[in-house]
């Protein structure tokens, strides 16, 4: 393991980081400010890459695709605000699990009636083919790099409208404590629409960026939507900070994790069994990290909510 | 009151001994088959494939099988061992299907194939392999019309062999069949493995494995990733420039996946027993005919289970049409009685398929469809390296 090769895993992992972010910046704000717990928040990734995805196919660009399919995510995650969600906010947690789990099985099974069963294909946008010789033999697409743009850009914005607007003041107002801003009589239902629509918004868009490198299948929302409850939970419920934070942290972990400890166990063991076994501690070593921050703080690296 | 359950009774009783009756009227009629695969979740592309070929036979023997009007009860497996079975016992034991045909992965046959063969059903596995039933879990209710999933593997380790490359890099999901893969490679591979790599089956990024592969400098890579997996590492592997370090697979470039991949896989390298090129007219027919049909090229899964159903239409010819003869059935079956899509075909003594394996190679059709064409035999009639411990009753 040369220092070049640790430091293209390290930028790899950066880059799946900010990937992360943008599917749990708005996981983070529903369930922080809302204290709703919505699974199907991958479910609106996945349909943000499929209209993306159809979008660009039909007007035959990436650009004007990714374009369009930001506001039909944003009416797709208004309407599933006002036709489900919305019904469910003073349910208990159990009762927001089931509902939208539902959903997630629902729209699955939509997407491959509309869609078919088969992956979606979509091509990199000519301006962002090729690559950059990071080492020798091995390229590091453009298109990787402007993801990882577009992340610190959207998290710089973010970071914006929470911190230094009168909307990110009551949003910060609503995760920190809910029925005192109630009380001082802001309209907490449009509020949460607001939210809940820029939650889908980026779910979506983080789908649009992510469908020329991974495959756009129906349940592709399932295994990002995991990693991303870890990301909120490690970076503090309702943290928009602690939610980049924590993404860059995951993602770090999970690749340097998976590149490094089959070569660690090798110290150890036998070549074979270090293999196998360094292969499975690193896919766990994301929930061992998480174990470990919550141990030393039991509400994440930044939390949101006061008391 | 007590008239009237002394009614109900006689009535049931009446039912009871009409029951054989109709059974057998309704078996004399035709034939009923029970066809399983997964068509909900995500991969249900794979199932859809199975049953449009399984159906695209049965079309090409004009919807009769042996000359017995078929019906075919579609079950949609869901992917859960659980549902499988109780959906087949329901297929058995209410509806009386005659044969049980179908399946895609291999943890769902190993779920209903107690049942099917208890109830002396025949069982036709159209895509699951799996060596359990290979060699001392042979069974005589069971015949499979794809391949022993060893075999696959193995015949990418001997083409990597007999291609001299010395130093191959292989990647496998971290799960039993990955593991099966490897070792699959390695019985055949002369040369040394650099590294084995295991990701996790959830992996959505293979960029830190591709570094590896950047540093390692292998001849070839080998790698066999399912689905979605498969879909994900193609494009990332030509992404990253890494497409010249040849790209040795299985079950990871097929037609079920290269819609997706499309010239990102293009050159990439796959075994299998046929590819949808392969020249014989029985081929050229079912090829064209599918597509005609259902507007995709058909896979491995679509043609072997094209196969099974004219596997079928030849053992219920050469019974005579009498379904209830088990032990003629098997040896019409054992007999394979019928053209297949891959030329030669017939079993071995464990009812796999003895058969021609092929280096094929992902290619763009004149007409912009991608598909896999065959590049050279590596295996000639091989027989799978379970079949020796098999003690057929």
């Amino acid at each position: 393991m040369t220092a070049q090769l640790l430091l293209v895993q390290a930028l790899n992992g950066l880059q799946f980081g900010v990937l992360l972010f943008l599917v749990a910046a708005g996981l983070t704000l529903v369930f922080g400010v809302m204290d709703f717990i919505n699974l199907a928040h991958g479910v609106q990734y996945m349909l943000g890459a499929y209209l993306g995805a159809s979008l660009a196919a039909a007007t035959g660009s990436f650009w004007l695709g990714l374009l369009l399919a930001l506001p039909a995510a944003l009416a797709c995650g208004l309407a599933l605000e006002w036709l489900v969600f919305r019904h469910l906010y003073d349910r208990d947690h159990l009762a927001q699990v089931l509902a939208t789990f539902g959903v997630i099985l629902f729209l699955n099974e939509a997407v491959k009636v509309i869609w078919g069963s088969a992956p979606l294909q979509v091509p990199i946008p000519d301006a962002l083919q090729g690559g950059i010789a990071l080492m020798p033999g091995l390229v590091y697409p453009v298109y990787r790099v402007a993801i990882l743009a577009a992340g610190l850009a959207t998290a710089a914005l973010l970071w914006l409208l929470v911190e230094r607007t009168r909307a990110g003041a009551l949003v910060r107002a609503g995760a920190s404590n809910r029925p005192m801003l109630a009380a001082m009589g802001v309209d907490t239902g449009r509020l949460f629409m607001l939210v809940f629509g820029c939650g889908a918004m980026l779910a979506g868009f983080a789908g649009v960026m992510a469908a020329p490198i991974l495959s756009v299948d129906p349940g592709m929302g399932d295994t990002v939507l995991i990693l991303a409850f870890v990301v909120i939970v490690i970076g503090g419920i309702g943290s928009v900070r602690g939610a980049f934070v924590a993404a860059l942290l995951v993602g770090v972990i999970e690749t340097l994790g998976r590149s490094l400890l089959p070569d660690v166990m090798r110290l150890f063991l036998a070549p074979s069994p270090a293999r196998q076994a360094g292969a499975a501690l690193g896919s766990m070593l994301v929930y061992i990290a998480m174990a470990l921050i919550l141990a030393v703080r039991p509400r994440g690296l930044f939390p949101a909510r006061a008391g | 009151m007590a008239v009237g359950r002394r009614g109900v009774m006689g009535g049931m009783a009446a039912a009871t001994l009409a029951m054989p009756a109709i059974r057998a009227r309704a078996q004399a009629a035709g034939v009923k088959i029970g066809l399983v695969a997964v068509l909900t979740g995500p991969q249900a592309a794979l199932g859809t494939q199975l049953r449009d070929g399984f159906l695209q036979g049965l079309k090409h023997t004009g919807g009769k099988l042996g000359g017995l009007p078929a019906e075919v009860l579609v079950i949609d497996d869901e992917l859960r061992p659980e549902v499988a079975v109780t959906k087949v016992r329901s297929a058995i034991e209410r509806d009386r299907v005659d044969f049980v045909v179908g399946v895609v992965f291999s943890n769902i046959l190993g779920a209903i194939a107690r049942p099917v063969t208890e109830s002396e059903t025949f069982l036709i596995s159209t895509n699951a392999g799996p060596s359990t039933f290979a060699g001392r879990g042979c069974n005589p209710f069971l015949f499979v019309t794809s391949y022993n999933n060893d075999q696959v593997h193995s015949v990418m380790g001997q083409a990597a062999t007999d291609n001299g490359y010395r130093r191959v890099f292989v990647l496998t999901p971290n799960y039993q069949a990955g593991r099966d893969a490897v070792a699959g490679f390695r019985s055949r591979f002369k040369g040394e493995v650099v590294d084995e790599v295991y990701v996790p089956l959830t992996q959505l990024d293979f960029s830190a494995e591709l570094a590896k592969i950047a540093a390692a400098r292998p001849d070839a890579i080998f790698t066999f990733m399912p689905g979605g997996l498969g879909v994900n590492l193609v494009r990332q592997y030509r992404q990253a420039g890494l497409a010249n370090i040849p790209f040795l697979s299985t079950f990871t470039v097929d037609e079920a996946t290269l819609p997706a991949q499309q010239e990102a896989a293009l050159g990439f390298y796959s075994a299998a027993p046929w590819a949808p090129n392969m020249d014989n007219p029985q081929n050229r027919r079912f090829v064209a005919d599918f597509e005609a049909a259902h507007n995709y090229v058909p896979g491995s899964y679509a043609a072997q289970s094209y196969d099974a159903a004219l596997l079928l239409d030849g053992a219920i010819r050469r019974t005579g049409g009498k379904l209830s003869d088990k032990a003629a059935m098997r040896e019409a079956l054992r007999a394979a009685e019928f053209q297949s899509v891959r030329g030669n075909f017939k079993f071995g003594t464990n009812h796999y398929p003895v058969q021609d394996f092929w280096l094929c190679q992902v290619a763009r059709r004149p007409d912009g469809k991608f598909q896999t064409e065959t590049v050279r035999k590596v295996l000639s009639n091989d027989v799978d390296p379970w079949a020796a411990e098999c003690r057929m009753r």
